[in-house]
């Protein structure tokens, strides 16, 4: 049977290859990608307990509707990441985070 | 038991597609692997009765967010497409990702919760709560991806007429 750790550990493990991805990689586009995957790791953990911890339905319904929010934010974060790194692209013509300095101190 | 192996499939899916964004030299496989690892994300949900969820996973993730990523590497550098190089300190990055695996590993096994079998929840129910109980965090959620899109119109739009849109 499935259990509710079979998630938490693919959760986790979601998480922390797009930390790998977020860290090691230099296009800001992958780099955007890594959270992409680190959000859907957030709604993996979520789920697991929404449909296997001991709640109420109203409870585990509150579970679901959290993830809605998550997508809509990611959306939101997606679209405004996407208009930074095209702007930057025009203004830079580089979309590699390591030539991206102009406040490095 | 059915369910058991429907989760492993899943599970790979999703772990495939990850490890393919975060791996591969070519730009557009990592697209395809991100797609790849969505759609697993949204078999979990099909195997923990959230089909709602699912569907919203498949129409939003599948259907705008890789394709808009598509569309912003197509529009930032191609030479970049089929040789992609990693930050030097990558290794500093693996083992920053392997603790932070380990410390949630070690936090879940330590952490007791209660339990109980599988359940979804029904449509009414979670209309209810989205709809009743969070329905200004819903409205404020709405505003939140109007402003942003709108945000990101202003940011690429060209103000200056000298400016054609090519990189300098």
């Amino acid at each position: 049977m499935i259990e509710l750790a079979h998630f938490q550990v693919l959760g986790a493990a979601l998480f922390a290859i797009g930390l790998y991805g977020v860290l090691a990689r230099r296009n800001a586009v992958l780099i955007l990608m890594s959270i992409e995957l680190m959000l859907s790791a957030v709604n993996i953990n979520l789920i697991g307990y929404a449909a296997f911890v001991d709640f109420t339905e109203a409870q585990r319904a509150l579970g679901q509707v959290l993830i809605i929010f998550v997508i809509t934010i990611a959306a939101a974060e997606l679209a405004l990441a996407i208009a930074i790194i095209l702007r930057l692209y025009r203004n830079r013509s580089t979309v590699n985070a390591d030539e991206i300095n102009l406040m490095k101190f | 038991m059915a369910s058991l192996v429907f989760f492993y499939i899943a599970a790979a899916l999703v772990l495939g597609g990850a490890i393919t964004v975060v791996m591969t030299r070519n730009i557009v496989y990592a697209a395809f692997g991100l797609l790849a690892s969505l759609m697993g994300v949204a078999a979990l949900f099909l195997l923990t009765f959230a089909e709602f969820l699912a569907l919203v996973q498949v129409l939003i993730y599948g259907g705008a967010v890789v394709i808009v990523i598509i569309f912003a590497l197509m529009l930032t550098r191609m030479d970049d497409f089929r040789q992609i190089s990693d930050h030097k300190g990558w290794p500093m990055g693996a083992v920053a990702a392997l603790a932070v695996f380990g410390l949630m590993v070690a936090a879940i096994v330590r952490t007791s919760v209660n339990t109980g079998p599988r359940e979804g929840v029904s449509f009414t129910v979670m209309g209810e709560s989205l709809f009743r109980d969070w329905a200004v965090p819903f409205e404020i959620a709405s505003l939140v991806l109007l402003i942003a899109l709108i945000g990101a119109v202003v940011m690429v739009r060209r103000s200056d007429p000298d400016d054609d849109g090519s990189p300098n």
